[in-house]
């Protein structure tokens, strides 16, 4: 499997999606005008699915990272051992992503 | 000197070794450092990941004035501080090893590390900033 390729791209999605989260903490303490803008962004069908996709880069970049932080270890380098971290981090990413958002949205969520 | 002819290079001679060459710095110039920076940041922001999580839904199911109190709980802003630290230099890092595995143009490949490090650290000091303020109540 050639996942290290999204391990990369997911990595340059959430190093641009930063614009977001810095954007968001600036309206914050800037006041509630600023806080709306926002709002209506990340509100928006456009925004959701941008903090949708956030989610998920993040969490498979966070497992994927992970594997690699095994490899470094030196462990994991058999092929069935490569393949089920890879897997793991691929299944996992999505799982987390989907829990997250459940969480928030029977939990934390209004 | 003997070195050097030996290896066919066309540079002038030199008084260091191979071993000293290579030793902390070798072919990427900045030896392992950023390589082992890169770990301890990934590490920092595993630990860091579910509080970061929980404070992002507190503060997403909050309007303004409750965002900007929770954001100057003094806890709360240290959790994201450490993680905006460790992911801003973390991402410099991971964005220099793709420009220099993509761009082979010795002067863009500059150009394009020093935008990367203008935009990690803009990105960066621009969150601390507007939690700094939070957190002093201005």
């Amino acid at each position: 499997m050639a996942l290290s390729i999204v391990h990369r791209a997911t990595g340059i999605a959430l190093y641009f999606g930063t614009l977001l989260l810095a954007w968001w903490l600036i309206a914050v303490a800037s006041g509630p005008g600023a806080y709306a803008n926002v709002q209506a962004f990340t509100g928006s069908i456009i925004g959701k699915l941008i903090v949708f996709g956030y989610t998920w880069a993040l969490m498979h970049h966070l497992l994927s990272g992970l594997r690699h932080l095994v490899w470094d270890l030196g462990y994991g380098f058999k092929a069935s051992e490569r393949e089920a971290l890879t897997w793991a981090a691929l299944i996992g990413g999505i799982s987390l992503t989907v829990l997250v958002w459940i969480v928030y949205a029977f939990g934390a969520g209004k | 000197m003997s070195v050097n002819e030996s290896h066919g290079s066309a540079k002038p001679p030199s008084m260091r070794t191979p071993l000293g060459r290579v030793r902390s710095l070798g072919s990427s110039h900045s030896g392992t450092r950023d390589f082992w920076r890169q770990r301890i940041t990934a590490v920092a922001m595993t630990l860091l990941i579910v509080p970061v999580i929980v404070v992002v839904m507190m503060l997403l199911s909050s309007n303004q004035a409750g965002a900007a109190q929770i954001l100057g709980s003094p806890p709360i802003a240290i959790i994201l501080l450490l993680f905006i630290v460790a992911s801003a230099w973390h991402m410099k890092i991971g964005m220099q090893v793709v420009i220099e595995d993509y761009i082979h143009n010795e002067k863009l490949k500059l150009a394009s590390v020093m935008a990367n490090n203008f935009f990690s650290v803009a990105v960066a000091l621009a969150s601390i900033y507007a939690i700094l303020k939070l957190s002093s109540g201005v």
